[in-house]
This record gives C-alpha cells, sequence and structure tokens, in this order.
C-alpha cells in the first residue's frame, strides 16, 4: 500500500540514494509540522496574540513574544523528552507498546492489509494481560508470563477474527477492523461492570490493580521490561519478514496476491496468519499499558481509557517507519518522546499535551505527500530522471 | 481530391517518453467512406498514435488535419468536437448507468438531466444503424458484442466522422466479429472514415480497403487488401518470420494427463468449460487452439488449480487432482505458464532470484524449516540465468526492471528447474520479442524431449503449426475436434467458428486442398524496410 | 416503441448455450441470511418461554394534550409469534423455497418481527412502561447528525474519494459551531462557520488524496488524528481558559410547524424540531436529486465508477472529484455543529465520540446511497437511543450488547452475509491520466 516505495531497484548506488532521499523528506516533514505547530501555538496563544494586535506599531514585541513561547515549549518537549535519564526512561516506557502497536499494523501493511484495528487488538490484549494479573496469584516470573501469554491469545484473537472475515468472505479488512475497534470498546465497557472485573467495593468501572508479579520489572523509572520485548518483537517480525517462508508468503501476498496463489501459496490462509500476528503484536501494546509501570511505579489498573489511542498512533508510526521494522522502533521511539516530552511540556512550559498529538499527525500527514515536502522545500527534489513508459 | 473531401490527416507525428521514441514522424490519413487498417504488433506505438489523434497525449512534433485545416487537440473533449470518435479497446463505459446514461455522459444538455431524450436518441442512433440495443438496460448486464455496440453508438451519439477502432475484435467471440464487420462496412457506406486497429491479418485482409503498417514507432509500409498474409507478417515483424522449430517427431509415451468430462464455470457463474476431455501422453505437446475466450483459459486455471471444475475428472500420473488447488497440483508435478504473467506469473516488486523459487521457497534446499536459505536461493538464481540467458545486471534487480520477453524467461526458467510431469503453458510467448520467442519455443520442446506432457494453450495459429504435435480446438467451452497439426489453415480457422473437421473440410475442400498451407509466412519476397 | 427491437437474448441463436447457476455470492448471502433468522427465531422461542408478565408501551407522555391509550401486549405471545415469524422466513430462507417476488418483502417482516420480539421482552414485566414517544425523540435527535454526516460521505464517496475522515469533520466543525455561536450569539452564523469547517477538512483530504496521491484511508486516519490533536489543543489553549466568551453559544431552538405539530405522538417528534433536523431531511432530498437527477451527479457517479471513461468524454476528473468531495464537507459541518448547538451548546474533547464511524457505517449499509444511507442512519439512531432506554427499563440485556449493533451490523453487511455491498468501483483508487 504505503510502503511500497517507488524505486526501480536497478543498482545498490540507486537504492541508497533513494534511501537517503527519503530520510531527507522524513526529517523535513519533521521540520515542517514543527512550524506549523509553531503556528498554531501563536495563533491560539491569547497573550502572544494580543502582541499582534499593535504588530506594525511594535513588530518586536510580537516577535518576541511568539518566539519565547515556541521556544519554550520546544525545549520544554525536548528537554521532557531526553534531557534527563529518567525522561529517556519515561520515552521508552511510552515507545514500547506505540513500538508494539506499530509492528502490527506494519506487518499488516507488508501482506497488502490495513489494520486499523490495533485499538481493537490492544483492548484485549490489555483485557486478558489485566485480568491475569488481577484474578490469577501466581508465583513471580510465572505470572507475568502468563499474564503477557493471555494478552497476545487476546489480541490474536481478535486479529484472527479479521483475518478470517477476509479471507472467507473477502470483508474489507478497513471497514471491518474499524467497527471491531468500537465493539472492542464496548465489550471493555460491559465487562468493567461484571462482578469478574469490578473492584471490591467499587461500582465504577474500574478493576483491580494487578498483583506484583505480574507487572513488568522496572530497570530504571518507566524503563521496564516491556521495552525489551518491544525491540525483541522488532526483530522476530524482521526475521520472520525477511528470513522466514512464512514472511516471503505474507510479502508475495500483499505484492501480488494472484501470482502468489497462483504459485501455490493460499493466501487466505496467508491472510489469516498475517492479522493473527498482527493481533499478538497489538495485544502485546495493550500488555505493555495493562502490566508496564507508569510514573508512579505501578501499572494502571484496567479501566476505559487504558490503552488511549494506541491504535490509531500506531498507523502512524508504522507510515512513518515506512512498514520496516527498525524504522518502527525509531518511529516509536520519536512518538514515544512526543508524548512523554509533551507532559513535561504541559508543565513548565504551559502549553497543552495534545500539541503532541498534532505535530505527530502533522509529521505523518507530510510524510506520507512527499511530492507537498518537495514542493516546499526544492532542494529535496530528485535530480531529474527520463521517464521512460507510457507506450501502451 | 478537393480540400473540404480530404478528410483526416495525421503529418510527421513524433511522440516521445522520455529516451524512448513511440511515434517517430508517422503520417497517416484516412478518407470519409473507407476503412484504413493500422496494423502492427503490440507495443509498435498504434496506441500511442490514436492517443495523439484523440488528445491523451500531446505530439512532440507533427500536425493533425482535418479537411486540410490544422488541428490541435488538448483534450478528448476537442477531438471529438472535431469529429474524432473512439471505439476503446478497453471499453469506456460505466458498468452501473444505462446505456442511455453512458451516451448522455459529457453531453447531458441542461442542468436537470432530460431521460426521455436521451432515451429517444439511443432509439434514433440504434435504429439508424442497425445497431439494435435496449436503452435502459445496464451497461453491466449486457454480453460484450453488445457493450461495444453502446461503445460505437456513444462515439456516434457525438457526429463523429471518423471512428477509430482500437483492437476492437480482441473481445469478442467470432459471431460477435462478423456483426461488428457488418457494422463497420454499414459505418463506412454511410461515409464514415475509419481507422481499425489491429495485429490480427486475418481481418485485415476481410475488411481493409488500405492498410498501413507500423513497426517500432515507425510506418514501415503499405499495402492492398489483396496483399498475403505472408507479406504482411514479415512487414508487421520487420523480416521474414519462421516460428518453425527444429523438432524430431513425438515419441509420445504413457499417457500423464487424463482429462474427463471437465465442466468449469467462471466468476459469474457461465459454464465455459462444458464437457471436455482429452489425453497428452508424455513427450507429445497438445496445442489447444481456439479464438480467445473460448473457455481456453479457464480450462488452463482449472488445470493448475485456481478454479475448481464443478464436475469431470483430472488425472495427473493417475494421480486426481480434480479439486487440487494450485499447490497440490504442482507438488503433484504440473508446470504452469499463466496466460497473464503480470498478473500471474510473478510479483514484480521481488527480486529476480525470489520469483525464480516462487513456488519452492518454502521446500528444501531453499528452506530449512522456517528459515529461508538465501545462498542456495541466489545460487539457484545465478544457475538458471544463464541456463536462461536472462538478461539483467544481477539476480537481486527486481523483476519489474526487466524486458517483457526476459520476465517470460525468468517465468519458464522457474517452471522447468524441476522435474516435472505436465507443462501447461498460455500464450506463453504473447508480447514476447522474437528472439525470444523461438528461445522459448525451443525450450518447450526441450522439455517434451524429456518426456514431459504437455499442454500448449494458444490463440496464434502460427506458434499452434510451430509447435503442436496434436490440436485440440475449442469452440464455446468444447472440444470441436482433435486434429494433425498439418491441417489447413482454413479447415483449423473454420473449426475455430464451431465446424466440426468433417463439415470445415467439406467447406473448404475446393478452394484449400490440403497441404496448400504452405503459404505460412515464410517467403522473402517484396521486403519493404524504408 | 412497439416496433422497437429489442436486444438480441445472450447468443441464443448459438448451438451451444452457456447455462447459469445461482451466483455463489447470492447463494451465500440467502443461506447466511437464513442462518441468522433461524438462530434469532430460536433464540426468541427460548425467550418467549421464560418471558413473564405485560409489555407495556405508553403512547403519550402526561403533559401531551391528547392523551393516548398504554398498549399492553401479553409478553409470552407475542415474543413467541415474532420468534415464530422470524424462524418461518429463517428457514424458508435455507431451504430455498421463498418465492423470488417475496424475499425483500418477507426479509421486512422478519427484520420487524426481531423488533417487537426484542423490545417486548425487554419491556416485559417493568415497572414503567416503554416510553415509546421519548425513543422516538431521541431517535431523531440521535439520527441527525448521523444523516448528515453519511451524505457527506455519499458525496464523496461517489466520486471515488473514501472518507474515514468523517469524525474529524465532526469534530472540527462542533468547535468550530461552538466558538462562532459564542461570539455572534448567532444559530446561523455557528452553522455557516460549522459548514465552512466542514469545507476546510474536505479541502485538506481532497489536497491531499488528489494532489499528493497519498492513500486515501491513511489520510482519513490522518485527519482524524489531526483534527483531534487541534481541536483539543485549542480547547486546552483557548477556549476553556475563555469558556464564557467562547465556550458559550446558543442552543437551537424548536420550530413548530403549526397543525402538523398538533398530531399526537408523531405531530412533536416529527414537527416540532430544531431547524438541523429540517435541514437534514431536506438535505436527503437535495443529496438525492442531485446525484440522480442532474448532469452534475451524473458525471460525479462516473467519476466514481470509471474515471478513464469520463476523462475520454470531456469531464475534468480532478475537478468534479474536488467539488463532490467539498460539497460534502458542507453536509458533515453541518452535522458536526449538530454536537454543540444542537444540544448542550457547549463543546468538550472528543465530543463526537465515534459517530463519525457510526455514520460511514450507515453509508456502507446503505450502499453509498443517499435515501438509504439515510435510514440506516435513522436506524442506528434507533437501536443507540434503544440502548438507553433498556438502561433504564433495567433489562437484563446489557445496553453495550446493543450500542455494539451498528458496528456488528456492519460487519456482517460487508462480508456479504446479508447480500452485495459494493463500493463504487474506483473508491478510493487515485486518477492519474
Amino acid at each position: 500500500m504505503t510502503d511500497r516505495a517507488a524505486v526501480p531497484a536497478t543498482g545498490r548506488g540507486l537504492r541508497w540514494r533513494a534511501r537517503g532521499r527519503t530520510l531527507a523528506v522524513t526529517a523535513a516533514s519533521m521540520l515542517l509540522a514543527l512550524l506549523v505547530g509553531a503556528l498554531l501555538m501563536i495563533v491560539s496563544d491569547p497573550e502572544v496574540a494580543d502582541k499582534f494586535r499593535y504588530f506594525f506599531g511594535r513588530p518586536g514585541d510580537a516577535l518576541s513574544a511568539s518566539w519565547a513561547k515556541v521556544s519554550t515549549t520546544y525545549w520544554a518537549l525536548l528537554v521532557g523528552a531526553v534531557g534527563s535519564p529518567t525522561a529517556l526512561a519515561g520515552t521508552a516506557g511510552q515507545a514500547a507498546p506505540l513500538i508494539c502497536a506499530g509492528l502490527g499494523v506494519g506487518l499488516a501493511f507488508r501482506a497488502g492489509l490495513f489494520n486499523i484495528g490495533a485499538q481493537g487488538q490492544a483492548i484485549w490484549g490489555a483485557i486478558f494481560a489485566a485480568w491475569v494479573g488481577f484474578a490469577l496469584h501466581l508465583p513471580p516470573v510465572v505470572h507475568v508470563v502468563v499474564a503477557v501469554l493471555a494478552g497476545l491469545v487476546g489480541g490474536g484473537l481478535w486479529g484472527w477474527i479479521v483475518g478470517f472475515l477476509k479471507a472467507k468472505t473477502g470483508a474489507n479488512e478497513v471497514i471491518v477492523t474499524i467497527m471491531m475497534n468500537y465493539i472492542a470498546s464496548q465489550s471493555l465497557a460491559w465487562l468493567l461492570l461484571t462482578p469478574a472485573f469490578l473492584r471490591p467495593g467499587r461500582i465504577d468501572p474500574i478493576a483491580p490493580p494487578i498483583d506484583a508479579t505480574a507487572m513488568f520489572a522496572s530497570l530504571y523509572g518507566q524503563f521496564h521490561v516491556g521495552f525489551l520485548l518491544a525491540v525483541a518483537a522488532a526483530a522476530g517480525v524482521w526475521w520472520l519478514l525477511d528470513r522466514s517462508t512464512v514472511g516471503f508468503a505474507i510479502r508475495a501476498v500483499g505484492a501480488n496476491p494472484h501470482a502468489a496463489a497462483t504459485a501455490g501459496m493460499s493466501v487466505g490462509r496467508t491472510t489469516m496468519i498475517t492479522m493473527t500476528v498482527a493481533g499478538l503484536l497489538a495485544g502485546l501494546a495493550g500488555v505493555q499499558y495493562a502490566l508496564g509501570p507508569g510514573a508512579d511505579g505501578v501499572p494502571t489498573p484496567l479501566s476505559l481509557g487504558l490503552v488511549g489511542t494506541v491504535g490509531f498512533d500506531a498507523i502512524t508510526v508504522a507510515l512513518l517507519g515506512r512498514s520496516r521494522p527498525l524504522g518502527i522502533v525509531f518511529a516509536g521511539l520519536l512518538f514515544g518522546g512526543l508524548h512523554s516530552g509533551g507532559l513535561a511540556m504541559q508543565t513548565f512550559a504551559g502549553t497543552p499535551l495534545t500539541l503532541s498529538q498534532v505535530l505527530q499527525a502533522l509529521i505523518v500527514l507530510f510524510v506520507a505527500a512527499p511530492d507537498l515536502v518537495r514542493t516546499v522545500l526544492p532542494f529535496l527534489r530528485a535530480p531529474k530522471q527520463a521517464v521512460v513508459g507510457g507506450a501502451a | 481530391m478537393s480540400e473540404q473531401q480530404s478528410g483526416l490527416e495525421l503529418r510527421g507525428i513524433t511522440k516521445r517518453f522520455g529516451t524512448f521514441v513511440a511515434n517517430d514522424h508517422v503520417d497517416l490519413d484516412v478518407r470519409p467512406g473507407e476503412i484504413h487498417c493500422l496494423l502492427g504488433e503490440n507495443g509498435a506505438g498504434k496506441s500511442t498514435l490514436m492517443n495523439v489523434l484523440y488528445g491523451i497525449y500531446q505530439p512532440d512534433g507533427g500536425e493533425i488535419l482535418i479537411d486540410g485545416h490544422p488541428q490541435h487537440f488538448a483534450n478528448p473533449k476537442q477531438a471529438m468536437a472535431a469529429g474524432i470518435g473512439m471505439v476503446h479497446q478497453h471499453f469506456m463505459l460505466v458498468d452501473v448507468f444505462t446505456v442511455a446514461e453512458n451516451l448522455m455522459l459529457g453531453r447531458e444538455g441542461g442542468f436537470v438531466l432530460d431521460r426521455a431524450r436521451a432515451t429517444a436518441k439511443v432509439r434514433e442512433l440504434s435504429e439508424r444503424y442497425g445497431m439494435p440495443v435496449e436503452p435502459d438496460a445496464l451497461v453491466e448486464d449486457l454480453p460484450v458484442g453488445v457493450q461495444q455496440r453502446v461503445e460505437i453508438l456513444k462515439a456516434l451519439a457525438n457526429d463523429a466522422r471518423f471512428l477509430v477502432f482500437d483492437e476492437p475484435t480482441a473481445v469478442l467471440t467470432p459471431q460477435e466479429i462478423d456483426d461488428l464487420i457488418a457494422v463497420m462496412r454499414s459505418l463506412r457506406a454511410e461515409g464514415k472514415g475509419i481507422v481499425f486497429i489491429t495485429h490480427k491479418l486475418r481481418e485485415v485482409r476481410a475488411i481493409a480497403d488500405r492498410i498501413t503498417v507500423m513497426r517500432r514507432g515507425r510506418i514501415v509500409g503499405h499495402a492492398e487488401p489483396g496483399t498475403s498474409e505472408a507479406e504482411l507478417a514479415e512487414l508487421m515483424v520487420g523480416r521474414a518470420v519462421d516460428l518453425r522449430v527444429d523438432k524430431e517427431p513425438a515419441r509420445p509415451g504413457e499417457v500423464r494427463l487424463r482429462v474427463r468430462d471437465l465442466r468449469v464455470a467462471n466468476s459469474a457463474g457461465g459454464v465455459v468449460v462444458d464437457g471436455v476431455g482429452f489425453d497428452v501422453r508424455g513427450g507429445e505437446i497438445l496445442c489447444i487452439a481456439g479464438v480467445q475466450g473460448n473457455g481456453q483459459s479457464e480450462l488452463a486455471d482449472a488445470l493448475i488449480g485456481n478454479i475448481t471444475p464443478l464436475s469431470g475428472t483430472v488425472e495427473l500420473d493417475g494421480v486426481d487432482i480434480t479439486r487440487a488447488g494450485p499447490a497440490r497440483s504442482i507438488a503433484a508435478g504440473m508446470g504452469f505458464v499463466p496466460e497473464d504473467r503480470e498478473d500471474d506469473g510473478f510479483v514484480a516488486s521481488f527480486s529476480i532470484a525470489e520469483n525464480l523459487v516462487l513456488n519452492r521457497f518454502d521446500q528444501p534446499p531453499f528452506a530449512r524449516g522456517l528459515a529461508l536459505d538465501l545462498g542456495a536461493i541466489a545460487d539457484n538464481a545465478e544457475r538458471l540465468r544463464q541456463e536462461f540467458d536472462i538478461r539483467s545486471q544481477g539476480v537481486s534487480d527486481t523483476l519489474a526492471s526487466l524486458s517483457g520477453g526476459n520476465k517470460q524467461k525468468v517465468v519458464l526458467a522457474r517452471e522447468l528447474s524441476r522435474e516435472l510431469s505436465l507443462l501447461v503453458a498460455s500464450q506463453p510467448t504473447r508480447g514476447v520479442d522474437v528472439g525470444a520467442i523461438e528461445f522459448l519455443h525451443k525450450r518447450i520442446v526441450d522439455e517434451r524431449d524429456k518426456g514431459t506432457a504437455v499442454v500448449l494453450v494458444s490463440t496464434e495459429l502460427d506458434e499452434v503449426e510451430a509447435l503442436a504435435d496434436r490440436v485440440a480446438v475449442m469452440y464455446r467451452g468444447r472440444v470441436v475436434g482433435t486434429v494433425d497439426p498439418r491441417t489447413p489453415r482454413d479447415v483449423l480457422g473454420l473449426m475455430m467458428a464451431g465446424v466440426p473437421y468433417e463439415e470445415a473440410v467439406a467447406a473448404a475442400g475446393p478452394s484449400a486442398p490440403p497441404g496448400s498451407t504452405a503459404d505460412s509466412p515464410t517467403t522473402t519476397s517484396g521486403r519493404r524496410t524504408p | 416503441m412497439s416496433d422497437t427491437q429489442t436486444v438480441r437474448p445472450v447468443e441464443a441463436d448459438q448451438a451451444v448455450q452457456l447455462s447459469y447457476l445461482e451466483a455463489p455470492a447470492a447463494r451465500r448471502a440467502r443461506l447466511s441470511t437464513g442462518a441468522l433468522l433461524t438462530i434469532l427465531g430460536v433464540g426468541f422461542l427460548i425467550l418467549g418461554v421464560q418471558v413473564r408478565g405485560e409489555a407495556r408501551f405508553a403512547l403519550s407522555t402526561p403533559f401531551d394534550p391528547v392523551q393516548l391509550p398504554t398498549i399492553a401486549l401479553p409478553s409470552t405471545v407475542t415474543v413467541l409469534l415474532c420468534a415464530v415469524i422470524t424462524l418461518a422466513v429463517g428457514v424458508g430462507y435455507l431451504t430455498g423455497r421463498v418465492p423470488r417476488g417475496a424475499t425483500s418483502g418477507l426479509g421486512a417482516l422478519a427484520a420487524v418481527a426481531v423488533f417487537l420480539g426484542f423490545v417486548s421482552w425487554a419491556a416485559a414485566g417493568a415497572a414503567y412502561p416503554f416510553p415509546v414517544g421519548n425513543q422516538l425523540a431521541g431517535t431523531i435527535a440521535l439520527a441527525t447528525p448521523l444523516v448528515l454526516g453519511a451524505l457527506g460521505g455519499v458525496l464523496c464517496e461517489n466520486s471515488g474519494v473514501v472518507n474515514v475522515a468523517i469524525e474529524g469533520q465532526f469534530l472540527v466543525a462542533a468547535l468550530t459551531a461552538a466558538t462562532v455561536g459564542s461570539v455572534t450569539g448567532s444559530i446561523t452564523a455557528a452553522l455557516i462557520g460549522a459548514a465552512a469547517a466542514g469545507v476546510a477538512m474536505a479541502a485538506l483530504l481532497a489536497l491531499f488524496s488528489l494532489r499528493y496521491l497519498v492513500d486515501q484511508v491513511v489520510l482519513g486516519v490522518v485527519l482524524n488524528l489531526l483534527a483531534t490533536g487541534v481541536t483539543g489543543f485549542l480547547f486546552d489553549q483557548l477556549i476553556q481558559p475563555n469558556s464564557g466568551t467562547l465556550n458559550n453559544a446558543p442552543n437551537m431552538q424548536s420550530i413548530r410547524i403549526p397543525v402538523l405539530a398538533d398530531i399526537p405522538l408523531l405531530g412533536s417528534v416529527l414537527f416540532d424540531q430544531k431547524i438541523l433536523v429540517y435541514i437534514a431531511v431536506a438535505s436527503v432530498i437535495a443529496v438525492t436529486f442531485l446525484l440522480y437527477r442532474t448532469r452534475w451527479g451524473l458525471r460525479v457517479r462516473a467519476v466514481g465508477e470509471h474515471p478513464h471513461a469520463a476523462d475520454t468524454v470531456g469531464i475534468s476528473v480532478l475537478a468534479v472529484r474536488w467539488q463532490a468531495v467539498l460539497l460534502g464537507g458542507v453536509f458533515a459541518g453541518l452535522g458536526g455543529a449538530f454536537f454543540t448547538i444542537g444540544s448542550t451548546g457547549g463543546f468538550i474533547k472528543d465530543i463526537t465520540v465515534g459517530n463519525g464511524f457510526i455514520a460511514l457505517a450507515a453509508l456502507i449499509m446503505g450502499r453509498w446511497h443517499p435515501v438509504r444511507a439515510a435510514l440506516m442512519a435513522v436506524f442506528f439512531g434507533f437501536i443507540t437511543q434503544l440502548a438507553s432506554q433498556m438502561q433504564t427499563l433495567q433489562t437484563p440485556m446489557p445496553s453495550q450488547f446493543l450500542l455494539m449493533l451498528p458496528y456488528l451490523a456492519t460487519i456482517i453487511a460487508v462480508a456479504g452475509l446479508i447480500g452485495r455491498v459494493r463500493a463504487p468501483a474506483a473508491d478510493g483508487v487515485p486518477y492519474v491520466k
């Protein structure tokens, strides 16, 4: 879909040059996003906007106020993301679920499937993992392993349903996954009010806290075992896609399902495998939320908004990472940094956390439209190539 | 010829795509009341020329004149306004619209649609030109031949004076082709100037008033309707075509493929293969001949298992594979060269090496358990690249970077690189340059001589004659007869139109006694290169 | 007319006739519909045996000038009757014994039976009668933005541009309506502002999909994120600190149509409504007329189905798509306005809570047709309202299950289990010459 690079791959040099251009476009997209974000900040800040009323009288006031606003905000964002060991740990903690869910979306992309359902898959992953975490009482290591496995099963099942429907009935996975996200969140809303999930003594939808034995061990602040798990998952996905027979089939089905079928691959089975693995990965993202320690050192109990918008963020992560595992890790770290730095930005610069979300959407929007970026920044344009074709 | 009557002229049209010259100073003219055939192989530049004429492409040089007045077409609308109509190979019809809506589109009149007027217009046109069509029928419900009628009416509705038919017979049944030829004649009688683009020599001879031949973007000659097919073919491909392959007489062994009473439905539920049965022995080539669309494609798809047959049996070396999918058919020893190789034959974004193991990537030596052995895959590719003379910089290049002939070599190399009991090849040389054709044919014959049973589906009689040991002619989903490849062409032609062998021989007899097929285009006279 | 020749039947003159079978897809749809109905029927049989008491339906509130009686149905009999009807139709579908002309009629009958059975079961033995008036009024309120959003999508997608960003259009328009309404104090200005906001979002959709050829589903998802981000940011930074001046919009008042509004039960529901409700109804008619009766509509549908064909007859594909997407933005924007000035007047973050996706579901379930999409939107509104009534009636069925129904129904529809759902052929396919 989007990850098919339009590069006529003849010769390594060309390929590397194309890769360099891709990186340049990505960097430029971030720059543009920061610029647009700055504009948004300036026009929406009442104090700064006030100074623009007498801009022609004393332009210096308005400009310096703008600069102050923008620079403190972005500085706070940067410091909050990477400025200290604690900040870095926070970034890693935020990145872990994004990487997992991003892998789930990216893997599906490679098979030609658009998995918008990472949200629902993550919700089920979180439900299963959290339930094991608070309802079963197992020995230390065993508990966390069982909880993780349960979460994988939850997400995998939810993904498998999509693959099954697509394979057996041809149902468009975009629409099915969108709808299944809402079914998942309604299911969570219902489950939280059932006796199995209600916290004793409470009537509001919040589950009991999970046992300490089921928690991801913290290595430093929010930098926990789950992050290592996410990186391991990325390595696993890389191996699966580039070095295994399963990945060969996934990529073949994604690139040309007809040829894959004629060569004896089962498109339906590959679709189901892909969506199940994608669900597993997104489920792991849900597990991260359920078992990973938060800023206060303990995991947030299962509740309606536990997984946030991870499923949709995952799409941006997969797009920015161009569906390649390594790219997804970097993209996950970047957006993880935006999220955790955003908290610092809110505290120290008084700029709302929601700016992070705006920046994230803008970056991906620009990355998805390289022609726009090249129009705005002409020096990024590729050297003219002879266009051959259209002889039909 | 008077100024007003000089008709449509293209003068020195040049069109480049990057460094590739699709049209190189092409001259062509059409007078009212004549049918001018533009003959040329796929990729000769015919369609590019017509797209220039229709305002879809802008020429890099040359001019278009109508009745002596220079024209400039920035878009199809201007070309239409000047009286040019196009009957596209892939119909430009909106499937979910009615016939009337399709005719209205782009020339609706007022803001609010006047359906009654549109319906009346369809009726009027269809009566005037003798092309019956129901105005309120949805296009998607109509047979292909009728859809083409709508496409023609659409051009006529615009008061087109000059009509371009772009490969109009490719999708038609023989009956529909007859109807179309009748329609074209009546349009000619009405005074329309017609450009008829094709690469089928027989049709050209049936209807053309004048013939212009294109090759590699240039006009390479003109011919009169009486010109022999051999001469036309030679003009078209640039040298005497000699498709004959040096092959020993077949030494058929045991029956390897046994097909009985096979019935196959297409996706719309139409039974397009209806009770077909045949045997193929090891070491022989059975050609399935017939006009495109008579069930051959579905037959091939049913053999490999892309379609599950409704009934009947397919046995390969005594094993029933009737309901086997492609995976089992391949495991049973079937090699398959699909008709549409871009769609079914390879993955364009994959490397040559990956495509060469597309149906064996999960078996030793290319896989150990779940892990791919990239080294073995690369070695295999390097070996096959040399053996099959695949022209590329390296085996890690994507398949998309290869030419048509080399792509087909990759497909054939993959299929022939393992032990086969049966090779099914559909149109293996379509769109392939002549040099590659000879190579591909030779490899297919070699495979036969190894004792493999070969089923070759082809619509090209030249290819059938060159390769077949026996010929099964298909018509409307049935085998009309199985005959010797030396059967005269006109007999084969009649059989392809559904006439049984004996009747065909009787009908063809007086004018074409057996053995008169020496007119296969191998003569070397009349070389006409610019 | 009489002498007009008709099309020759498909090759009737040929010796060999092609025989046709029931297409696999149609067969599958028939069987799965039958299975679904049969399962529901069996379920109702079980419920019918267990259910006790009367199911009462209140047709009037105590304040209505004309008092209608409260209807009491014996729940066991009603549920069992509905079960039998559902079961009979289901088995008919399964065995293929339903006469050809009667399939849709019987299907509709089964649907009515399913609903009546369900509501009777739910209302049986409840302390209060089921308030029919509330149910209808709530349906209209919930359906209005859905109808408008779905119409926006209908225009967009018929021209070949996939729009999963209806949610984003709703959000931005809702915020704009609230602020413009607060600043100007005028409902009209707020509506114009909302429509403009919808158009602005649509312009982004058109720009990136038509000019820069961004994958339209990707784009829709990203635009939704952008809309959530931008509205959230503006709300946090600008609007909440100044909510007195920026988030204090007037509410739309009901406009009473004389005489008609006095009809018992339905009168006040249909003819004493906010202006947006009337606009929604008019929009359905207008969009249907535009799409199917005008030159512009013919062109929109042509570029959505076969853009190349439209191009060859001189229609500018991109221009028509731009027009359709932008006009669609007007309706989506008006729909978004309903969330603020149509209800409480104030904006809060994520006020649209996924309604844009329900509108998308309605559009798909309505098979990209304005009237059918609007009916689906009303149906989804009905279900959502029913869910909240269930909560107050304290039925054993969790309301969340009902709230899942629109999504579930859409999945069933796109899986082809009920019938063929076909998008415009070029929907989501960029047009490159």
